[in-house]
């Protein structure tokens, strides 16, 4: 049984965690297909200022979103140091750029703490919960939020 | 392998033996008299009805059966196959293609409809003419063509004609004047000799004598002559014949019956036995003593005697414990010449066509079944490989300036056979149109029925390949277009007769291919395009300006707009609100161009131009504003390098460019697309003249040009969504993503219309 399974089994959560600016933010390691290196990206014309373009993976023409700015934030500066974390959504696989992988988490899901109500509507649309690992805050966004209609517009 | 996967490639086989039986009979429709087409016919109902039998589908079965009993008496040249045969036959090879649909599907058919032409062909297979009237007004009682049957000798006792009984050439004169013989029971001369192919499918002379032996007292003769010495005995071929007398009074139907399965890997004679004949018959095909004791074989008592006076119930014996023996022998090419010699003419000539079918089949080229999904995986890696031999190559180039090494030799090996992989793999998908074009033929013959029109279908060029893809998203299209063809574009015949036409309507299909494209072709002779009448329904819709000065070729182009019916009365046929737009739609997802012209009085012709296939691209490929893009090349009609006399301002943010002595619009596709804000200095770029829908042309500008090159096309819906002014995606040489651009909608765009961006990423940013 893999190590995510056998969690799960547990009522644990495997949780990947990285770095956006002094931020931190984890998804579900489940969703996750890979992590790959920043390299230049194709510009589409008429997409919003948080998809970045698309790259070529494999063959595969894979749309990268900037985070930073998704999330409300100041937009990235993509660099050789910059990750992409491929990810796979409902039928679609996309690529988000952060900062760094910073950390795998093994969680119980009741440590899962709900985002306090401020007014941060951005924060409150993605944010599933907080958690606090070690003095750290870590911010858990629900993949799904971020591509609203994606499933709509493929029906 | 279960029943249903055994049933699946009975429907797949079924759905080639439907087409090859439409085609049959649409050749015989033309005038095509060659036996083989009707044995082919024939044939193909045969082996539904076999396959059918097998799976026990009754329904099935008795359509086919009655089908192919009238099919029988037009390959016994009994029943003239004329027009008014052939129409009947055309409909009940529909009604056969509805069966096979429903024994597959379920569901149900016209049970009305297939009951009538059961009785049609019942009709027929008796020698009644049909009549004409049932669709046409004017019966024209023409003397009904006497069956040919008539014609033939027939006497008395023989048994009546559904089996393919070939009139031979003797006189039954003799015959019938010998009392005794009518008296008794009819006794049939059966020479039987089977071919290799005969065992090879399994089929045993043993059983085959043995159900023979059930109709009644028969005595039977081995012809053991052509065996050869052990040592030159092919294993599996046939060497044995049996000539077979029996005494039936079943009659020659039943005769028949036993051999049905085997008759296309045999030699089969059956005829009324004649005391003198058979003495005759004995000295042709003398029966002399085999050279060695077939009991030393297989231990059962050897057949001492050929000449036929044991009792009967030995003789089969002996006979069919020879046929074991045969089971494992095939005989000799030299024999069947020779035999074919003596055979009369009839059954010599019988011979012969069956062989030529057996030729014919194996000229048909071997082919195998592959599921499409695998083509499709073979597909996308050679792409792959494409693609990273380019890279490949690229980074040596930028690594080996000198550029000597032997490295370069073999990379552009490499380069070739990749492309080689690459044409040898998309040809692997590439189709015939053809079984397009015979769908279309079933919904001209629905629609002339329903509209009582007469009309004739015509295809050319119905072996041109295009990509299974676009031949897949093609019916849809072009049924809609042959619907309209026939349900506005020809007139009625009482119409066309009024105007002198030809009261029989045609309706011409092509295919060609013309510069790395398909292009087809749907013509009509019909009235034309109503110009003024589609004129006046576009400014009641508000299509175009009252005062619009539109040339004729833009008129007839105004069909494709949404919301356009030209029919005065919606029909059931066309016009339920799906217009030519629907069609110009689908043949634009396709890739592909639809253009009208028409001559008032003469018809109309609609042409199509689409890609041969969906997964690569000739591409030009361009840089616009620091981006890579790659403009299809089929859009392109040539380049430019813009002088600053040749630029024109007009108005506040449009330029034309003159191009001899003509004026042209100028797109920055930078622009267009967002790329750049500032219009770019014409001067500096370049202009690429595009040929867009609607025959407009247009200017392109962009920055520079990179070169030429075939793309493999990749989907940006896949992962992303749909994006303004960008057809797909591709990867280059580099690796990097390049997109491709859309002429059309940028073309659109510049007229004025807003590339929309309906896409769920910017609504939720």
């Amino acid at each position: 049984m893999s190590q995510p399974l056998k969690a799960a089994a547990q009522g644990m959560r495997e949780l990947i965690a990285f770095r956006i600016g002094d931020q931190e933010f984890c998804i579900d390691v489940m969703s996750v297909r890979e992590i790959r290196g920043w390299t230049p990206a194709t510009a589409i014309p008429y997409a919003p200022p948080y998809v970045l373009g698309v790259i070529n993976l494999r063959g595969v023409v894979l749309p990268i979103m900037d985070l930073s700015a998704r999330l409300g934030m100041r937009p990235s500066e993509p660099s050789v140091r910059h990750v992409i974390i491929v990810t796979q959504v409902r039928r679609h696989t996309v690529g988000l750029l952060v900062e760094a992988v910073s950390d795998i988490l093994t969680i119980n899901e009741e440590i899962i703490q709900p985002t306090p109500e401020i007014s941060s509507e951005l924060q409150k649309q993605f944010a599933r919960g907080i958690l606090s690992i070690d003095r750290r805050m870590i911010c858990m966004i629900e993949l799904e939020t971020l591509f609203p209609d994606v499933e709509s517009q493929a029906a | 392998m279960d029943m249903n996967e055994i049933k699946e490639i009975f429907f797949q086989e079924c759905e080639e033996q439907l087409a090859e039986l439409e085609s049959g009979l649409l050749k015989l429709n033309d005038g095509d008299r060659d036996p083989e087409t009707v044995n082919a016919v024939f044939r193909a109902v045969h082996s539904i009805k076999g396959g059918a039998g097998a799976f026990g589908l009754e329904d099935l079965v008795a359509f086919a059966h009655v089908f192919e009993t009238t099919l029988d008496c037009v390959r016994s040249n009994k029943l003239e196959p004329n027009q008014d045969v052939l129409k009947v036959m055309l409909k009940a090879a529909d009604v056969l293609a509805d069966l096979t649909n429903v024994a597959r599907d379920g569901g149900t058919v016209d049970q009305a409809r297939s009951r009538g032409l059961v009785k049609e062909l019942e009709a027929l297979a008796q020698g009644v003419m049909p009549s004409a009237s049932s669709h046409h007004e004017a019966p024209a009682p023409a003397p009904a063509p006497k069956p040919v049957a008539a014609a033939a000798p027939v006497s008395p006792p023989a048994p009546s004609d559904e089996s393919g009984f070939q009139p031979i050439p003797f006189t039954f004169d003799e015959f019938d004047g010998a009392e005794d013989v009518v008296a008794e029971l009819p006794e049939y001369e059966i020479s039987f000799k089977p071919r290799g192919a005969l065992y090879a499918k399994g089929n045993d002379a043993t059983l085959l004598l043995r159900d023979l032996s059930r109709l009644g007292e028969m005595t039977i003769n081995c012809n053991m002559q052509t065996l050869p010495a052990l040592q030159d005995l092919d294993s599996e071929g046939a060497y044995f014949s049996w000539k077979i007398l029996i005494k039936t009074e079943k009659g020659e139907d039943a005769i028949r019956t036993v051999f049905e399965f085997a008759e296309w890997d045999c030699e089969l004679e059956v005829k009324i036995a004649e005391e003198t004949v058979d003495n005759g018959a004995d000295e042709e095909l003398p029966m002399i003593p085999v050279p060695f004791d077939l009991s030393s074989l297989d231990d059962e008592p050897a057949p001492a005697e050929e000449e036929h006076q044991a009792t009967p119930a030995s003789d089969v014996a002996a006979a069919v414990s020879a046929a074991e023996t045969a089971s494992n022998v095939t005989q000799l090419a030299s024999t069947a010449a020779r035999a074919e010699k003596r055979e009369p003419p009839a059954a010599a000539a019988a011979a012969a066509a069956n062989a030529a079918g057996a030729n014919s089949a194996l000229a048909a080229g071997q082919t195998i079944r592959v599921d499409l999904d695998r083509v499709d995986r073979l597909i996308n890696l050679v792409g792959e490989l494409v693609i990273n031999q380019a890279m490949l190559s690229q980074s040596v180039v930028e690594n080996d300036s000198n550029g000597t090494s032997s490295i370069n030799m073999g990379l552009e090996e490499l380069q070739q056979l990749t492309r080689e992989i690459q044409d040898s793999v998309m040809a692997i998908r590439a189709q015939p149109v053809k079984p397009v074009f015979q769908r279309m033929s079933r919904i001209v013959r629905e629609i002339a029925d329903m509209t009582g029109k007469q009309i004739r279908l015509v295809t050319e060029g119905e072996n041109t390949e295009v990509d299974k893809t676009v031949i897949d998203k093609l019916a849809e299209p072009l049924t809609h277009m042959i619907r309209n063809a026939v349900d506005h574009g020809v007139e009625s015949p009482e119409k066309r007769v009024a105007i002198g036409k030809n009261p029989e309507g045609t309706v011409r299909l092509t295919a060609k291919h013309r510069s790395g494209r398909i292009l087809i072709e749907l013509a009509d002779d019909g009235a034309g395009i109503n110009r003024e009448r589609v004129r006046q329904k576009a400014i009641e819709n508000e299509l175009i300006a009252a005062d619009a000065n539109l040339t004729d070729e833009e008129v007839d182009n105004l069909i494709f707009l949404p919301g356009f019916s030209t029919a005065d009365k919606i029909s059931d046929i066309s016009g339920r609100g799906v217009g030519m737009d629907v069609v110009k739609r689908s043949i634009q997802a396709l890739g592909g161009r639809i253009n009208i012209t028409s001559k008032p009085g003469h018809g109309s012709v609609f042409t199509m131009s689409l890609p041969l296939t969906l997964a690569v691209l000739d591409g030009m490929v361009v840089t616009v504003a620091g981006q890579t893009l790659v403009v299809p090349l089929t859009a392109i009609v040539e380049t430019l390098q813009p002088e600053a006399a040749a630029i024109h301002s007009f108005g506040a943010n449009h330029r034309l460019i003159s191009i001899r002595n003509s004026f042209c619009p100028l797109i920055d596709v930078g622009r267009i697309l967002n790329f750049r804000t500032t219009q770019a200095n014409p001067v500096e770029g370049v202009a690429l003249l595009v040929e867009s829908e609607g025959g407009g042309q247009r200017a392109l500008m962009v920055d520079a040009i990179q070169g030429q090159r075939q793309v493999v096309i990749k989907s940006l819906e896949a992962n992303y969504t749909h994006v303004p002014g960008i057809a797909a995606a591709t990867i280059l040489g580099d690796g990097r993503v390049a997109l491709i651009l859309d002429v059309d909608a940028v073309v659109a765009a510049s007229r004025g219309q807003v590339l929309k961006a309906e896409m769920s990423y910017a609504a939720a940013g």
